[in-house]
């Protein structure tokens, strides 16, 4: 065991020419780097959330992560040694739910029972997919996205993984089964310690499960570390814009409004009682950074090589 | 037992939430002590929230006091929140003054800000959870 789930040390991806990207109409640049200098350490247990806008290379890490993409540059780790030897004890869920169409519900879940013997919980994937009501005998081909979703859901939880990697995983579900497997997910996490790391464009669906946040924006890494002590680390001010001076402080955002000046900011000391300081939520903190790409990153500068 | 209701839009963190509810039960007497609080796993699943967040609340109830933890059966009521029970005098002086109240024009909402002040005034170091301290 380790206490590190995943650790990257200046990762970085570079697609050539002649390379889609693992989700079609991601960063559309040719021969592009879709994620580059990226520096993060996951602890064991958390419930992180990769969120970024379209393009920005979420899907790029959880692969890399995963082990089906190659690193062009530095390295990544999970569960303490490379991604292709952690493999029995990871969980992948491809954004496009890759499965087979010709199966059957129950033929799929007998596939993942067969290709996991040592792990399988035939009772947990039983359980995710009775509740949604899912004929066993129907072909995965006649499903709606939602429900392969939860076929696919079901195949990655009854692997019993120490690290579940999921990419955009409730973007098919309506909101009852989006709750309803968000509550799966999380059960998984409390009664196993699972490290879950799902990875997201929607922040709101993501604040309440997760603890962790990775911000990706333009393929690199803006925010990483816990949400709690991001959020601590900055405050929303609001000032007279003659008499403020934002100067020691780290400005991520600031808007004059006739006299008034907004500001998100990491305060380096106090901040004034008249700036009337606020804790920002996580959708404003993380909108903040992405409208201002120029905005420095917060990440723990750490050496990751040490912990794993 | 008790089943927390986990509103997101309220602008109150979700482990506070959690604290007041579990106080709020203790108050009406949903729980008492001896009482067994959910556990973290059954929490999340019903309400899909992270499940380090409900440990925090709990841990936080156990400081002051409230429950406590017992190593592999969970986490019990160690004591209730003492409140006037429902035929108190104090409840009957309350009821009394609302009665007053409305003869005299005032609405719910007049009645309830006038209430919060009153208990502002009279409880002012009461700690309010409010949205954390931005330090």
């Amino acid at each position: 065991m380790t206490d590190t789930a995943m650790a990257a040390t200046a990762l970085g991806k570079r697609f050539g020419r002649r390379w889609g990207l693992p989700r079609s109409g991601e960063a559309g640049t040719g021969g592009g780097w879709a994620l580059r200098d990226c520096t993060f350490r996951l602890p064991a247990g958390r419930v992180c959330a990769v969120v970024g806008p379209n393009g920005a290379g979420k899907s790029t890490l959880l692969a890399l992560a995963a082990g089906l993409l190659a690193p062009s540059e530095g390295r990544v780790t999970v569960l303490g040694t490379d991604p292709a030897s952690a493999r029995a004890r990871v969980g992948y869920v491809a954004q496009d739910k890759p499965l087979y169409p010709q199966l059957t519900v129950a033929e799929t879940l007998l596939v993942g029972a067969d290709l996991n013997p040592a792990r399988w919980n035939a009772e947990a994937a039983e359980r995710i997919v009775s509740a949604g009501d899912l004929n066993p005998k129907a072909r995965i081909r006649t499903l709606s996205g939602g429900q392969r979703t939860r076929v696919a859901l079901a195949l990655a939880l009854a692997k019993q993984p120490e690290l579940l990697l999921l990419d955009e995983p409730m973007a098919d579900l309506d909101p009852l089964a989006r709750h309803e497997l968000m509550g799966t997910l999380m059960s998984q996490a409390a009664q196993h310690g699972t490290t879950i790391v799902m990875s997201s464009h929607v922040v709101a669906e993501l604040e309440d499960s997760c603890d962790h946040l990775l911000l990706v924006g333009g393929g690199r890494v803006r925010l990483a570390g816990e949400i709690d002590d991001l959020l601590a680390a900055h405050a929303r001010v609001s000032a007279l814009s003659e008499a403020a001076d934002l100067e020691p402080h780290t400005v991520v955002e600031s808007r004059v409004t006739g006299r008034q000046l907004t500001a998100l900011l990491r305060p380096a000391g106090r901040l004034p009682d008249d700036w009337r300081p606020t804790r920002p939520s996580l959708e404003e903190l993380v909108l903040a950074y992405l409208r201002n790409p120029q905005a420095a990153p917060l990440t723990p500068a750490t050496s990751e090589e040490s912990a794993v | 037992m008790v089943e927390y209701r986990i509103d997101r839009h309220s602008g109150v963190a979700t482990y506070v939430q959690i604290v007041q509810q579990t106080k709020q039960a203790l108050r009406l007497g949903l729980l008492r002590p001896g009482d067994k609080l959910p556990t973290a796993r059954e929490v999340v699943e019903a309400t899909a929230i992270n499940p380090n967040t409900v440990l925090k609340a709990y841990r936080e109830l156990e400081r002051d006091g409230l429950v406590e933890a017992r190593r592999g059966l969970g986490t019990f009521v160690r004591r209730g929140l003492s409140t006037a029970p429902a035929d108190s005098p104090l409840r009957a002086e309350l009821d009394g003054w609302a009665v007053r109240a409305r003869k005299a024009g005032l609405d719910h909402d007049d009645v309830a800000a006038l209430f919060i002040a009153v208990l502002d005034t009279h409880f002012a170091d009461h700690d309010q959870h409010s949205q954390g301290d931005p330090s």
